[in-house]
Order: C-alpha cells, then sequence, then structure tokens
C-alpha cells in the first residue's frame, strides 16, 4: 500500500517529464525511419526495419530509464520533500522501492508504446502480424528494469550527472563485457584466464537479454536461454537494489 | 505517562567544507516535551534547532544519545504513527492539487479512503484552503503552501506535531490563523514542539521553552519561571516640555513633536519626571513599565555564549 502509493505517486511526476516524451518522440521517429531506410536498401527489407526498431526501442529506453532514473532520488533530496515523506511511518527501503516501481511501470508503458508502434511498421511493409518480436521487447525491457534499478543506485549517493555517466557506463560494458568470453578461450596464461573469467563475473552482461538476432533472423530459442535471461535479470536487479538500500539507510538528510 | 518527547544527551558532529573539517553542531542535548503541552525550541541561525528537529524525525542519525517518542524509539514506524511533521520553507509536489497531496500522504498511514477524504476536507477547511483543493501546488503561493504543509501534518490525526518555523512567510493575519490552530491542537490533547524566530509568538502560546545556542541548551523551563516580572525601566513620554526640563532623570529616547519619550530607570526618577512635569506646567501622555521579555532573556544568553 505505502510502496504503491509512492509509486504512483514517481508515476505521475515521471509522466510530466519532459525527457520522457522527447525520447520517446525521437524513438518513434527513428522506428518510422527504419521503414524509409529499408526502402532505399537492397536486399532483405523486413529484416532491416526489425533490426533497426528493436535497436531504437534499446537505445531509447536505455536512455529513458537513465535520464529519468538518476533524477529520482536527488529531486527528492534537492526539493526536500524527502523530509515531510521520510517522516511518514515507511522505512527507506519502501521508499527506494516505490520510486522504483514508479519508474518502471513508467517505462512499461513507454516500451509497450513504442513496441505497439514497431509491430505497426512490421505490419505496413509485410502484412503479417509478427508477434514473436514481442518476446525481443520484452527482454528489452527486463534490462531496462536492471538499468532503473543502477540509475537509482547511483542517484542515491551522486547528483544526477555523475549518476547519468555512471550508468551510462555501466550499460555500455553491460553490452560490450561478452567479448571477455571470447578472450577468456585465447588466453594462453590458466592466471590470466582466472582474473578474466573473475572480471566477466563481476561485471554485468546485458547481452543476456538480446534476442534480436534470433528473432529477426527466425532462429529457434531454447526455453532454458528465456528462463536464464529471466533470472539473471531479477537476481541482478535484486542486488543492485539491496546496494542502493544500504547506502540509503544510513544517509542523513541535512 | 512517558514524556511526549525524551531527548538525551544528543551529540551530532558534521564534515564540512572542500576540505572536510568536523563540526559539532549538536553537544549533548538534552529535554524533555510533555503529553499536551505546547514547547518552544529557539536559538539563533545555525544554533542547532533543525538538526535537532531531523534527528528526532530519523532524517539524521545522532553520533550519540537517544531519542524517543511517547516512550518508543523515534525510528520506529509505531512513534512515527503518531508523529505529525511541518519542515521549514516546505516544498511539495507541485505538480499535484492540495486533494491529491493530501491524499498521497494519507495512503502512507493506510487510511481507508471515506476516512481519507472526510479528514482531507476537514482539514483543508481548518487552514482555509478548501477553495483551492483542486488547484496545482505550483499555483500556491507561500503562505498557502505552509498552510497546505501544516494540513498534511495533520492528515493522520497525530498525537505530536513538530512544526518548524510554521509562522515565517504567513502575513500578520496568516500567522494570527496558525496560532489560534496550535492553541485549539492543546485543547485536543495534542503535543506540539516548535520552533520560532519570531519570539513574541512563543511568549503569546507556549507553556516551556527551551533556548538553544552553539549546539548546546543554555535554559530551559516555564515561561512564566523564565521570564520575571521585575520591571527593568519606564518609557514616560510628556508633552508640553523642552528634553531639558527633564534632563539626568533618565535616557531621552526621542524629542519631537512637543513630545519627549524618556526611558527612566528608577522609581524615584519616575516620580521626579511626574512632578517636574505637575510643576513646570507639562503633561503626561503615557507611562509603560517594561517588564522582563524572553527576547531579553534570550539577547542576554546568546551574548553571554
Amino acid at each position: 500500500m505505502k510502496v504503491g502509493a509512492i509509486a504512483l505517486n514517481t508515476f505521475k511526476e515521471a509522466k510530466r517529464d519532459r525527457i520522457l516524451y522527447l525520447l520517446f518522440f525521437f524513438a518513434a521517429g527513428a522506428i518510422i525511419f527504419a521503414r524509409i531506410l529499408a526502402m532505399l536498401t537492397v536486399g532483405d527489407r523486413l529484416k532491416i526495419v526489425k533490426d533497426v526498431g528493436l535497436a531504437a526501442i534499446s537505445i531509447f529506453g536505455i536512455l529513458m530509464a537513465i535520464l529519468m532514473g538518476t533524477g529520482l532520488v536527488y529531486k527528492e533530496i534537492d526539493k526536500k520533500t524527502i523530509y515531510t515523506l521520510l517522516a511518514k511511518p515507511i522505512h527507506r527501503a519502501q521508499f527506494l522501492l516505490g520510486k522504483f516501481l514508479g519508474l518502471v511501470l513508467t517505462l512499461f508503458i513507454m516500451t509497450g508504446l513504442m513496441g505497439l508502434i514497431f509491430l505497426g511498421i512490421v505490419f505496413a511493409h509485410s502484412l503479417r502480424f509478427e508477434g514473436r518480436l514481442l518476446i525481443a521487447v520484452l527482454f528489452i525491457f527486463l534490462e531496462l528494469i536492471l538499468i532503473t534499478a543502477v540509475a537509482i543506485l547511483f542517484s542515491s549517493f551522486s547528483t544526477p550527472i555523475l549518476s547519468s555517466i555512471f550508468s551510462l557506463s555501466f550499460a555500455l560494458i553491460g553490452h560490450l563485457s561478452w567479448g571477455l568470453e571470447t578472450l577468456i578461450k585465447k588466453l594462453p596464461s590458466p592466471a590470466a584466464r582466472a582474473a578474466a573469467r573473475g572480471l566477466y563475473a563481476i561485471l554485468p552482461d546485458l547481452e543476456n537479454f538480446n534476442f534480436r538476432t534470433e528473432v529477426v533472423y527466425g532462429l529457434p530459442i531454447p526455453p532454458a536461454i528465456y528462463l536464464h535471461a529471466t533470472a539473471y535479470g531479477l537476481v541482478y536487479t535484486a542486488f543492485i537494489l539491496g546496494l542502493a538500500v544500504l547506502v540509503f539507510r544510513r544517509r542523513d538528510f541535512i | 505517562m512517558p514524556d511526549a518527547i525524551r531527548i538525551t544527551n544528543l551529540r551530532k558532529s558534521f564534515k564540512l567544507g572542500f576540505i572536510p573539517r568536523r563540526k559539532e553542531i549538536l553537544k549533548g542535548i538534552s529535554f524533555t516535551v510533555s503529553e499536551g503541552e505546547i514547547f518552544g525550541y529557539l536559538g539563533p541561525n545555525g544554533a542547532g534547532k533543525t538538526t535537532t528537529i531531523k534527528t528526532v524525525l530519523g532524517l539524521i542519525f545522532p553520533d550519540a544519545g537517544t531519542v524517543e517518542i511517547s516512550g518508543r524509539s523515534h525510528l520506529s514506524p509505531r512513534a512515527r504513527e503518531e508523529l505529525g511533521f511541518l519542515p521549514e520553507n516546505p516544498y511539495f509536489y507541485d505538480y499535484l492539487t492540495a486533494h491529491e497531496f493530501l491524499a498521497f500522504y494519507a495512503d502512507l498511514f493506510g487510511l481507508a479512503r471515506k476516512v481519507r477524504d472526510g479528514r482531507i476536507a476537514s482539514l483543508l477547511k481548518l487552514v482555509g484552503l478548501a477553495p483551492s483543493a483542486h488547484l496545482q501546488l505550483r499555483k500556491f503561493s507561500r503562505g498557502m503552501l505552509q498552510r497546505v504543509g501544516l494540513a498534511q501534518a495533520l492528515i493522520n490525526d497525530p498525537r505530536v506535531v513538530i512544526l518548524d518555523e510554521p509562522l515565517g512567510g504567513m502575513d500578520p493575519l496568516g500567522r494570527k490563523e496558525i496560532r489560534d490552530i496550535i492553541v485549539r491542537f492543546k485543547e485536543e490533547g495534542k503535543t506540539v514542539l516548535f520552533t520560532s524566530h519570531i519570539l513574541q509568538d512563543i511568549e503569546l502560546i507556549c507553556d516551556r521553552v527551551a533556548m538553544i545556542v552553539d549546539g548546546r541548551i543554555v535554559s530551559q523551563g516555564k515561561l512564566l519561571d523564565l521570564v520575571s516580572e521585575r520591571v527593568l525601566f519606564t518609557e514616560v513620554t510628556v508633552a508640553g516640555l523642552e528634553a531639558e526640563a527633564l534632563a539626568g532623570l533618565g535616557e531621552c529616547l526621542s524629542a519631537q513633536g512637543g513630545r519627549v519619550l524618556l526611558r527612566v530607570f528608577s522609581e524615584e526618577n519616575v516620580e521626579r519626571v511626574l512632578r517636574a512635569a505637575d510643576e513646570r506646567g507639562g503633561r503626561v501622555v503615557s507611562l509603560i513599565p517594561r517588564t522582563e521579555t524572553l527576547e531579553d532573556i534570550f539577547v542576554e544568553k546568546v551574548r553571554q555564549t
């Protein structure tokens, strides 16, 4: 109930944010542009529409999660609304969870809308409803949930600009860390391999949520992969939120 | 019955500055606020008033000492359920209307919708904002925000109300209304702890006060015990005489428009002034004995520290 009230208020706050609409506008523009791009290209045009469309949903979704998530807690502290809020009978963990869920709800609606535009564009191109594309959109959303948690973690102790830089770095590292797998195979020294493995275990691997290639090219996806990606996303999100609570729990609001 | 608020040996320091240096803000604060009283907490800027209040509310964690609200730890949600708080210069979610804002805070106490809506309506009426219930807070003046802030502090019908500078930014009429509301709290059995720079307000409505200067409580007790009935001086206004005619009888504060305002420090001199006025054809316009005020004590304590 209390978490729900904070989440609903966060949603009301987020939906008034101009950045959200600006990013949504650009995302919709990019998805529509994918169709124009496909028309100008030789080859499998439908694949280009799907590829560019899903990439746009992913990129703009990440930007939404970071730019809004990093300001959520900071704004409450900066504008001092947190004074009256935390003076009420709520735990600080409930406050953070409410903020998190409020933004997740906002992102759910925005991802859903971007997904609908994307499906509409694909339908306009192929005259077929391709429901399988929604799998890729769903896992993009799961990735956005994790990035929201990361943005809230940084937002709980840092300024929005620094938090945005940290969160963006997390997203970039997360999409590039899979390269370590290749590196591990090629490293000659067992010690170096062990170090690289340790690093790979610590760094996020956001490519776990990337089902774009499989969906666009119609490749089979074993159910275990879905399960692994979902479990990875949920556990990692819970871990990051736990860290945020630890940081936020003993913070003084001067 | 336990005290409404009990603060024992509270200490807090912060690291401040580019090269952090530890600065002790609270240096062993102790005081109690009894059930059903209006308690004034006063001190100059930077003395530690707001830090004390924030510690009571759990927004700041003390280095040492304890805070209890109605016998429970101030950090327990049960203690907070009985607490209402209005911060200094309140800023709230400006995209919400007054009704939406109060509904949000009511939900944090888990109030049923019917109870919630009834309470919001009565609180908005109490603070004189009923006509602005559906106006966004961004369109509120500072005084209106203060009033809606007071309403949110009462949304849970608290037993203990903490008000940080509740009269700041109010016009004289608004200040009187808020003072009347605070007095009404007492009649309803609520306990009020409030800070104010306006000593006159504290003098008018408080049962007891504590003065904090430089992180220490320098004086506390019942207002009547602190402020003595002793006459400090008498202000006498005499018409129809020149200031020179009253020279040596007191300190001349002003002499214009045929009137002389004198500050006279002894009863004998007051009588001499009256006699001089009578004998030389003057007229005594006013004679006001000035007893010690809270402000005098406050200024003296601040100077001593």
